[in-house]
């Protein structure tokens, strides 16, 4: 997997081009004072706090990044009938669980938005990334790790960790190419 | 028209927001509550948000597009905060019920 | 029509606060009121937005913004006391 090397003007271009957005976003206006003061807004933050910046993978394949976003937008949709199904109908017969998915993912930015995006996603909570981070030394590389997520109704183990796996982790590799 | 598309997005976000707290409230232990706020309120809050997009944009002589950026704060962050949460109430060692399986994949923390 | 549909959701997002409430008063774990203070700013963002939605202003947005961050930090900034019993280490 590459990591980006940051320019000295432009150190995160899609911060910046965030920062442009959420200022015409919450001016609501596209007049020209406030475009240029996003312009000025947007260079000057990155450079701010560029020392506070670690290296950020590259998003290898935009295109399948989008698509894999509208994926899970539906799939948000579709978690949240679920759920209130859940909620709605008798708690006796729920069976919870903890699970622990292996994770093939190495570094802590795919990690963290298949995490975000398990939490979104049916029945599924995320609540830890074994092993303990405190618990490495510095700059180790743990031989597996492990993703524990709590369900909401387990009804199979296996057929669970598959899906994640296959829906949500498999298209984060192919993105950010490790 | 936009009456229309504005109040049918209503009633589902405030059914969504009305069972997320529902579930706050029914189900019997910490972890299957937080399943309920996380999510539910999610969709909820982006449908009541749509509804107002809709309505300032129509009654209002620009476009008014801000509420976007509520919608995407709060789904960002809903993770965060539920896995801070989640991650608290595991180091508190907070009592799961009975019928919870595959307990012993909770490790001790350091 | 839309009065009433929003006089509708105004009820539906009370009864939420008072569950909201609830939830906080009882317990019974310290994680359990957390997460019921989050889930009660959240509702209350939806609260001022219909109420801006009544009154016909959308000046009511700024205040729903912050209502958004200051919710998010706080419950962060709560659930990392618990955790390392500080919250900048």
């Amino acid at each position: 997997m590459r990591t980006d090397s940051p320019s000295k003007w432009l150190p995160s271009p899609f911060l910046s081009f965030l920062l442009f957005v959420v200022w015409l976003l919450l001016n609501n206006s596209l007049s020209a004072g406030h475009i240029i003061l996003a312009v000025v807004l947007a260079i000057i933050i990155p450079i701010a706090i560029s020392p506070f910046r670690t290296n950020q993978p590259i998003v290898a394949k935009p295109g399948l990044a989008f698509r894999h976003l509208m994926l899970v937008l539906y799939d948000i949709i579709t978690a949240n009938v679920q759920v209130a199904i859940l909620i709605l109908g008798p708690t006796r017969k729920l069976t919870p669980g903890f699970v622990k998915v292996p994770l093939d993912l190495t570094h802590s930015t795919p990690i963290t938005i298949l995490a975000s995006t398990v939490s979104l996603t049916p029945g599924t909570v995320s609540a830890e990334v074994y092993p303990w981070e405190e618990s490495l030394e510095e700059s180790e590389e743990p031989e597996q790790r492990y993703l524990l997520i709590h369900v909401l109704n387990l009804e199979d183990e296996q057929a669970l960790i598959n899906t994640i796996k296959q829906r949500y982790e498999a298209p984060l590799m192919e993105i950010f190419q490790c | 028209m936009f009456e229309w598309i504005v109040s049918i997005l209503l009633l589902i976000g405030g059914a969504f927001v009305l069972v997320g707290s529902i579930g706050l409230v029914k189900m019997p232990d910490f972890f299957m509550r937080l399943h309920g706020p996380t999510k539910a309120t999610t969709l909820g809050m982006a449908c009541l948000l749509t509804a107002s997009m809709v309505f300032f944009s129509n009654t209002q002589a620009d476009l008014s597009m801000k509420e976007i950026l509520i919608s995407l704060f709060l789904l960002l962050t809903a993770p965060i905060s539920g896995y801070m949460m989640i991650k608290s109430a595991i180091h508190h060692k907070v009592e799961s019920i009975e019928r919870t399986q595959g307990k012993d994949n909770i490790e001790d923390d350091v | 029509m839309l009065e009433t549909v929003i006089l509708i959701v105004f009820a539906m997002i009370g009864i939420s606060l008072i569950l909201n409430l609830w939830r906080l008063l009882v317990g019974p774990s310290t994680p359990d009121r957390i997460l019921a203070l989050d889930t009660m700013y959240i509702n209350s963002i939806a609260l001022i937005i219909l109420y801006g939605m009544s009154s016909g202003t959308s000046l009511y947005f700024e205040a729903a913004l912050l209502i958004a961050m200051l919710g998010f930090v706080s419950t962060v900034a709560v659930c990392k006391y618990l955790l390392r019993g500080d919250i900048i280490e």
